[in-house]
């Protein structure tokens, strides 16, 4: 017991030590930009038709599970509100997170692994290229600047699943559907949602990136830095999404 | 077996005296397991010298080591007259540069093509190549070098693994490097395809004049290849010599090495 406490406050301080050396190689050049733009396509486009299928999904079913409630309570004319706010503040950016988490963090994780087994980073290191800027930096930043256009991106396909069960089911038409939702959205919903999106792909990133990157020798490691990778990065979702949340309500009393 | 004996008969200049490696006293452990215990080893320009040992002795440990992967515990280590130990990143990859490594397992790089590969290394020494705007004509010319001149396009997926290891290698000379160091070089490879490796590694050698550190456990390769040999046993160098003299050896910790 007394063992797994200091494991896990060692791997703490490793993450807080990769981390301090992102922000470090990152703002010293030189820059690798067309490798952080190959890797924002890599992230952004290659995962959208998983956030929008999942978007679609969860605002068609969030509107068909609250509709009967809001019924009995004769507040069905509300749902565009309580759907929007909902998905805008919190629905939309913590299931986008964790559905890029599986998706990036993991990918992340097995791509450095194995390239850390078969020593392609000890490779890229001997060739003069400084192998942490080249690979961690241009994923973290590419996860940490495309994970809150995804969340926007959701967002909006979520928002398109559940006015067309209003569509169908009461009647409402898109554009009045629209409207109300966007009357109901203020700023302290758009913007804290949107800055906490920022964190969610930094943790990402670093999570996969850390994980691929310190993976021990032999194919196993790898499967174990994809798994782990992961697991850690929903984990710290989770707890960077209540720091966000208490934060928010000190500057807009949410 | 006669042909590998041609190729052996070496007609390189190993009279120079002038020293590339130099290593005094190399330790390196890692926890209780003490891996190199003070080896001591000196190439010398336009040398091969074959490093052999078994599993887990520390070859790769000490190749590391001379590269800056691995920093040593202690003891002295001099490549191309500079001291590893004291250099700083923008020295140490200045010197990277003048070394050419060919990785055990190939370690070409997976998501590149081959082209890419052997670019990869030209984008951070551009100095070395002052005046040259296209970077075609040097890549075809590592990968005519090895045979391989119609995979430029290729990826790492689509070679054999004979393929990816001279892939490797040019990738490892691209730079012109005046060092090669070569881990393994025909380890996993059919014998055929490791006679081909030898012979491409003492060509290249013979074409840019190279010295060369060559690991292996590979007798044959050592055998063909080798001007001067080094046994690295419990982490020391245990016995020098030419391949002929440490055959006659009757040390039986050497002959252990060459019996079949």
């Amino acid at each position: 017991m007394i063992d797994k406490i200091k494991r896990f406050f060692i791997e703490i301080g490793d993450v807080s030590y990769f981390s301090a050396r992102f922000f470090k190689q990152a703002i010293n050049p030189p820059f690798e930009f067309k490798e952080l733009l190959r890797q924002c396509y890599q992230v952004g486009n290659r995962s959208l038709l998983l956030v929008a299928t999942t978007g679609f999904i969860i605002g068609l079913v969030l509107t068909l599970q609250t509709r009967p409630t809001l019924i009995e309570f004769g507040a069905v004319s509300w749902m565009p509100n309580m759907v929007g706010i909902s998905i805008v503040r919190e629905v939309g950016p913590v299931i986008t997170a964790l559905i890029c988490s599986g998706k990036i963090a993991s990918g992340f994780g097995a791509e450095l692994g194995s390239m850390r087994v078969t020593e392609q980073i000890d490779a890229m290191e001997v060739s003069g290229t400084n192998p942490f800027k080249y690979l961690v930096v241009t994923r973290v930043l590419a996860a940490t600047l495309m994970l809150p256009l995804l969340v926007i991106f959701g967002d909006l396909i979520a928002l398109y699943g559940s006015s067309l069960v209003e569509y169908f089911k009461g009647d409402v038409s898109f554009r009045l559907y629209f409207n109300t939702v966007f009357d109901a959205l203020s700023f302290g919903d758009l913007i804290p949602a949107t800055i906490k999106s920022f964190f969610f792909g930094f943790v990402i990133g670093i999570t996969g990136c850390y994980k691929g990157y310190t993976t021990g020798r032999g194919t196993a490691g790898v499967g174990i830095a994809a798994n782990t990778a992961v697991v850690m990065a929903s984990l710290l979702l989770f707890v960077v999404d209540f720091i966000a949340v208490f934060v928010s309500d000190i500057f807009y009393e949410l | 077996m006669k042909e590998q004996e041609n190729i052996g008969n070496t007609e390189l200049d190993t009279t120079n005296e002038e020293v590339v490696i130099k290593i005094q006293d190399l330790r390196k452990s890692f926890g209780d397991n003490q891996v190199l215990r003070g080896f001591d080893m000196e190439l010398r320009k336009g040398e091969n010298l074959v490093v052999m040992g078994k599993s887990g002795s520390g070859k790769s440990v000490m190749i590391k080591c001379l590269v800056g992967l691995m920093s040593p515990d202690s003891g002295y280590v001099e490549v191309l007259g500079k001291d590893i130990n004291t250099l700083d990143q923008v020295a140490l990859d200045e010197l990277r540069s003048d070394i050419g490594f060919l990785f055990q397992g190939s370690a070409l790089y997976d998501s590149m093509t081959v082209r890419e590969n052997l670019e990869f290394p030209m984008r951070r020494h551009r100095k070395k190549f002052e005046g040259i705007q296209d970077t075609l004509p040097l890549v075809k010319e590592a990968l005519e070098n090895v045979g391989l001149g119609h995979t430029m396009d290729l990826m790492p997926a689509e070679l054999s693994g004979g393929m990816k290891r001279r892939v490797a290698l040019a990738r490892a000379i691209i730079l012109k490097p005046k060092l090669i160091l070569y881990d393994e070089p025909t380890s996993g490879l059919d014998p055929i395809t490791s006679k081909e490796i030898i012979e491409l590694m003492r060509s290249i050698q013979k074409k840019y004049g190279t010295s060369a550190l060559i690991i292996t456990h590979d007798v044959d390769c050592a055998r063909v290849i080798s001007e001067r040999m080094i046994l690295l046993v419990d982490g020391v160098n245990y016995a020098e010599g030419t391949y002929a003299e440490l055959i006659q050896s009757e040390d039986p910790k050497v002959n252990a090495f060459f019996k079949k």
